[in-house]
């Protein structure tokens, strides 16, 4: 029996986690004692401050030595505080998108910021656990708390329905990961994965229970991450969820994705590198190829964007599979840029909402260059990025996944995966045919509330702005993935 | 100011002068401040050309060596620099871009009535990308400049063009996409093989086998021959053309199809040498069949806009021809072509813009005996007309000859077959002449034209004179180029098969 004292546990390495905790279950009773009227706005304020202090907390991480803690449960490295400062500076981006949408639904409410805050605590979690147990601990935290937000609009009937096909396909996905691990654990008799991940160099790997092993937890996988073909669930929950949601599910979860894949898959299983390489090629192409395809015939925005992002899932794993520390640094770059994206794609349909008008269809996009020529800007920059189109950071996500490819000798892979990309231009550039070439339906200006306008200008500026020094964002990704020593 | 001091960073500001002033106008500018809009861009594009003319006095023609280098670093990871340079290839086709720019701003200058600020932004914009491609010596730099150039041309396109402008406009895009894509994934391949470095010179030193060679031969095929274009990647170009407002037209044809032969010229021809002598015949006949096939199409056509862009196809044809047949001639005669084939297309399109904006037609069969109400314009038009023939003392005719001359070294057939570009390019202009210009008034329309104002004048009279400066003393012109092509065959004689 190890020694249990808090000294010896370690806490200390958790603070971000255990502060996020305490703080959500603070702001859940706070919530109680306060007056109506202040109530929501108050537990609002505090859950962003709460986000942000939390950010600060992990920034001390990026550099150093991993340090275990938990007794193996837990590890605090480079990458988990570069992951989580990203998870907590993007939830608090999209928080303050969701704000008048939230309003104008009825759903601006303190518990939506407090599952809110247990959802990131999940991910924060996630992207420390150093243990299969942990892995399925913060991967349930996070899953269970976007289920409610999202039923959250129970007014809306859609909603309540994605959220229960969320749910159905959701807890099928985990069970299926359980498998696996169960799997895993009979094998190696072990749930740390560095044990697992020492004991597999030793078995024999013909062995056909370890193939089911590998294939449960990547099937998992693809569900969770929700590429092809285990994609159905992403386009109707993305479009049915109320968009508040959709820009956080579709955002920072990716990010704790990456953690999830790189420590199990790259740090447990990475012993087996041929085997799900092999599965994910396959389902990578697929990703990118259907979700590209499929895109061009949507014309709800919040669907196209799922779709959308079924094909950048594609791309990201086309880092992981090349299988070379460039290739996980170039996902780790993908994802952090494609989670800003996709936060601020969202985030730009919640500014462009009314009470009564969703303004998800694509048509409702018509004119928006005369409607309001600064958010038309904005779409402008933010497809091409999505296009990955110089001169944005979008490209150079690209650009970054495309290289490991051709380094690892996989070039039949990057000539398929861009001219898929091509195929993946034509429908953001539809978007902005529509905001640009196309005549508005009617020229009433639309305007934005001026905070989240603030933060998404911000938000999408960086895209083109950081480009200079986007020399320096690949290079942490590159030291992050070297610190984690696979 | 103390040359030298010029010298370091002329290069970045040629590029960044461009592209700060286009954001400042777009921020400023509205429709109720066209004016000073438009006042700013020219004042701006003017700065720019002026700010481009040491380019041309401080540089040694007597070296191939790039020149006016800047080099810093930009992603350590991956070893991009932010790396600048010029040499006699690149030099004057930078001069080019800054010359027409501004022509295109005053071509604007009355025709563009809504969104002045974001169309007078767009090419400013374009222009200082269009000098980063020339100027770049990073491939990854090089890259973001080429694609970046799609972004403000596709909103051009769409925005002020014709009723077709969407299908072309995406058509345009899509199709170079693809082409420059395929490019990136060899570039990539590039930075692998050499040592981790994406320095476009370097790449020029790697040794290749050939069969790397004739797939990296194909994939900058794809994105050049797009871009020139070749046949029979060329269909674009006509649609592209005929729905973009004349300024549109007028980059599309100077600058942006110039970028597929430098392109040829500084990946192509120095990095896969071998491909290139193997792949000659390809080049070549698919260059032959642009001169004539096209030729012939362009015959037929009743869009004026239409007529010169196949016209444009096909004198592109007269740049690979030269390139591929690999003596001094041969390439310098395709660097004059490009060159004067800037002038006299960016001419033509806006002869094309004047009579448009009139009658708001580009058929051939609405005009006729302009001759009669527009005479000075009507001078105008009949010398580049003139010139895109190739008659001697005009700027096509230098070109050409050279192109012809040096494929008869290299085979009497290609010379004879490109010769007869003489007799075709000349029926096509000559009858578009004819039926435009002279004959009988058949719309009465005709009789109320106006002809050219002091604006048009001003544009069209400074083209004319360079194509008849370059015309009759292209010395100038040739003499810088002189040692980089010397260097650049020189280099390409020697295999790189390792």
């Amino acid at each position: 029996m190890p020694d249990m004292n808090l000294v010896s546990l370690k806490t200390a390495v958790a603070l971000p986690e255990i502060f996020i905790a305490a703080m959500a279950s603070l702001i859940l009773i706070v919530g109680l004692f306060l007056r109506e009227d202040s109530r929501d706005r108050t537990c609002y304020w505090l859950s962003l401050l709460t986000l942000v202090a939390t950010a600060a907390l992990t920034f001390d991480g990026i550099v150093g030595s991993p340090i275990s803690a938990f007794n193996g449960l837990f590890i605090s490295d480079p990458m988990s505080a570069l992951l989580k400062i990203a998870v907590c500076l993007i939830s608090a981006t999209v928080f303050v998108y969701s704000r008048q949408y939230n309003l104008d639904r009825d759903i601006f409410k303190s518990e939506y910021y407090v599952l809110g805050l247990f959802s990131v605590a999940g991910m924060m979690v996630m992207i420390s656990a150093d243990h299969l147990l942990t892995l399925y601990l913060g991967l349930e935290l996070m899953s269970l708390c976007l289920y409610a937000m999202i039923a959250f609009y129970r007014d809306d009937k859609l909603a309540v329905e994605s959220a229960m096909k969320y749910f159905v396909l959701g807890a099928l996905a985990s069970s299926i990961l359980l498998y696996g691990m169960s799997l895993i654990y009979g094998l190696t008799g072990s749930l740390e994965l560095g044990a697992i991940s020492n004991t597999l160099s030793a078995i024999d790997q013909s062995n056909l229970a370890l193939a089911l092993a590998v294939v449960f937890v990547v099937v998992s996988l693809a569900f969770k991450l929700g590429v092809v073909p285990f994609h159905m669930w992403v386009p109707d929950v993305y479009q049915g969820a109320p968009t508040s949601t959709t820009a956080f599910m579709g955002s920072v979860p990716k990010i704790a994705a990456f953690a999830i894949i790189v420590r199990l898959l790259v740090g447990g299983l990475g012993e087996l590198h041929e085997m799900w390489q092999q599965m994910l090629i396959i389902l990578a192409i697929l990703s990118v190829a259907v979700g590209n395809i499929i895109a061009i015939a949507q014309d709800n925005l919040k669907r196209m964007l799922a779709y959308s992002t079924i094909s950048h899932m594609g791309f990201f794993l086309f880092g992981i599979l090349s299988g070379t520390d460039a290739g996980y640094s170039a996902s780790l770059f993908y994802v952090i840029i494609y989670a800003t994206m996709s936060a601020a794609a969202f985030g730009l349909i919640l500014c462009l909402s009314s009470k009564n008008n969703e303004y998800d269809k694509l048509s409702d996009l018509a004119g928006l260059s005369r409607r309001n020529p600064g958010l038309a800007l904005l779409l402008l920059i933010l497809m091409l990025s999505m296009a990955g189109i110089p001169p944005t950071a979008g490209f150079f996500a690209k650009l970054s996944v495309i290289q490991s490819l051709i380094n690892a000798g996989l070039i039949w892979v990057a000539v398929t995966a861009v001219i898929l990309a091509v195929i993946g231009a034509y429908y953001y550039l539809r978007v902005i045919k529509l905001a640009y070439f196309d005549s508005p339906v009617n020229e009433t200006p639309v305007s934005a509330r001026s905070d989240s306008k603030a933060v998404l200008t911000v938000n999408i500026l960086l895209i083109v702005a950081i480009l200079p020094w986007i020399g320096t964002l690949i290079s942490i990704c590159n030291d992050v993935i070297a610190g984690f020593g696979v | 100011m103390n040359p030298l001091d010029l010298e370091n960073g002329l290069l970045s500001l040629l590029i960044w002068l461009p592209v700060i002033a286009g954001i400042l106008i777009l921020a400023v500018g509205s429709d109720q401040k066209a004016t000073m809009v438009r006042g700013l861009s020219l004042g701006f594009s003017i700065l720019v050309f002026l700010l481009s003319i040491p380019l041309y006095t401080l540089f040694d023609s007597s070296t191939a060596a790039m020149q006016f280098v800047e080099k810093a670093s930009w992603i350590k990871a991956f070893n991009i620099n932010y790396h600048l340079g010029v040499d006699g290839i690149s030099m004057p086709l930078i001069l080019l871009t800054t010359l027409i720019t501004v022509i295109v701003i005053i071509s604007g200058w009355q025709v563009i009535t809504q969104r002045v600020a974001q169309y007078m932004a767009a090419f400013l914009i374009m222009e200082g990308i269009m000098i980063g491609v020339f100027a770049s010596l990073d491939a990854i730099l090089f890259y973001v400049f080429w694609e970046s150039m799609l972004i403000p041309m596709f909103i051009i396109i769409g925005i002020w063009g014709g009723p077709n402008r969407i299908y072309a406009t995406i058509k345009f895009f899509l199709y170079t996409l693809l082409g420059s894509l395929l490019m990136l994934v060899a570039l990539l391949y590039l930075y692998n093989v050499s040592g981790n470095s994406f320095s476009i010179l370097d790449f020029h030193q790697i040794k290749l086998g050939m069969n790397v060679q004739i797939m990296l031969f194909l994939a900058f095929f794809a994105a050049f021959a797009v871009k020139v274009p070749m046949f029979p990647v060329h269909t674009w170009l006509p649609d592209a053309h005929v729905e973009a407002p004349t300024g549109g037209s007028v980059i599309l044809a100077a600058i942006m199809l110039k970028m597929g032969g430098y392109g040829f010229i500084r990946f192509n021809m120095p990095i896969t040498p071998d491909a290139s002598h193997e792949l000659a015949w390809l080049m070549i006949t698919l260059s032959l069949i642009a001169v004539v096939y096209i030729a012939l199409i362009a015959l037929v056509q009743q869009d004026m806009k239409k007529l010169i862009a196949y016209s444009s196809i096909s004198h592109m044809g007269f740049v690979t021809l030269g390139l591929f047949i690999f003596n001094p001639q041969g390439v310098e005669g395709a660097m004059m072509q490009m060159i004067s084939h800037g002038f006299i297309s960016g001419a033509l399109f806006l002869c094309v813009g004047v009579l448009y904006d009139r009658l708001h037609s580009r058929m051939i069969q609405t005009y006729g005996g302009i001759a009669s109400t527009m005479p000075v314009f009507a001078g105008f038009m009949v010398l580049f007309a003139m010139a895109n023939s190739g008659l001697p003392g005009t700027s096509g005719f230098v070109g050409e000859f050279l192109v012809i001359l040096g494929a008869f070294q290299a085979n009497p057939w290609f010379a004879i077959i490109a010769s007869l570009t003489l007799i075709f390019g000349a029926a096509y202009t000559l009858w578009m002449i004819k039926r435009v210009i002279y004959g009988k008034v058949v719309n009465r329309d005709v009789l109320s034209l106006s002809d050219v104002n002091p604006r048009e004048i001003i544009m069209l009279s400074i083209l004319a004179a360079m194509v008849l400066i370059v015309g009759i003393w292209p010395n100038p012109i040739l003499e810088v180029m002189h040692t980089s092509i010397e260097n650049l065959l020189q280099h390409i004689a020697i295999s790189k098969l390792p």
